[in-house]
């Protein structure tokens, strides 16, 4: 890697961890299951800007357009469901709140 | 809480959006175009779905459990701070060596001839998702 592409990577990898460090403080310091889903969203973002980062750098930005196209469709999988099932414990318990997620049987 | 919910989806589609900019400066358009039409548009709609779904908590609730929080985690913001700054003060080189990757430039072209087994992956990833939801929203037998 030239010296302006560690320069341009360290310049975004700032952001890309800031990101990081923002999806997971959401997901430790919120008790609501949808913040916590906020915070996984924010984590996927983070590797989502990494993975094209890295195809800039090493000039392959074809290659990581493919595999950002396939992290995104599996994000939104993921997303979906997670909503479904934040859904159906609010229907089952009335409440998001994780701390009360104590009987999850059935 | 409902609102301040909306609120932070808004925000989250602010982060997209901001994201799908940085994508395309860094020369990858479909990406962008990608992560902008649907983690901005899509996410942010089933999010705001989701929250339609649920109800507004009570006030007495709330402001015990922002109390908490802030008691809890006052220290992390200031450790994310200072940690920011070390890192702007003592810039470590990123001088390393990747391994060589194929040479292929259209994303297109990659994406139904190079990696083409991720679409059947795709596909099935989408079709476990529906099934999914299926079974969740499914009224139980009488």
């Amino acid at each position: 890697m030239s010296l302006e592409g560690a320069q341009t990577f360290w310049y975004f990898n700032i952001f890309i961890t800031l990101l990081f460090v923002m999806g997971a403080y959401y997901i430790i310091a919120s008790f609501n299951l949808i913040r916590a889903l906020i915070g996984l969203e924010l984590l996927i973002k983070a590797v989502t800007l990494l993975i094209i980062l890295a195809g800039y750098l090493t000039n392959n930005e074809g290659l990581a357009q493919a595999l950002v196209i396939t992290l995104i469709v599996i994000e939104v999988v993921i997303m979906v469901v997670a909503g479904g099932i934040v859904v159906s414990v609010y229907r089952n318990n009335h409440s998001l709140d994780t701390r009360k997620l104590k009987e999850l049987k059935g | 809480m409902t609102t301040r919910l909306v609120r932070s989806v808004a925000g989250l589609a602010l982060v997209s959006a901001v994201i799908s900019v940085l994508i395309f400066r860094l020369n990858s358009p479909l990406a962008a175009v990608f992560e902008l039409s649907v983690c901005a548009g899509l996410i942010s709609v089933i999010f705001v779905t989701t929250i339609s779904f649920t109800q507004r908590l009570t006030p007495e609730r709330l402001e015990e459990r922002r109390k908490q929080r802030f008691d809890k985690y006052l220290y992390l913001p200031i450790i994310l701070l200072a940690v920011g700054i070390l890192l702007l003060i003592f810039k470590p080189r990123m001088d390393f060596p990747l391994p060589p990757v194929p040479k292929e430039q259209d994303a297109r072209n990659i994406i139904w001839h190079l990696r083409h087994i991720d679409l059947l992956g795709q596909i099935l990833v989408i079709l476990a998702g529906v099934f999914g939801v299926v079974i969740l929203f499914k009224e139980p037998r009488k």
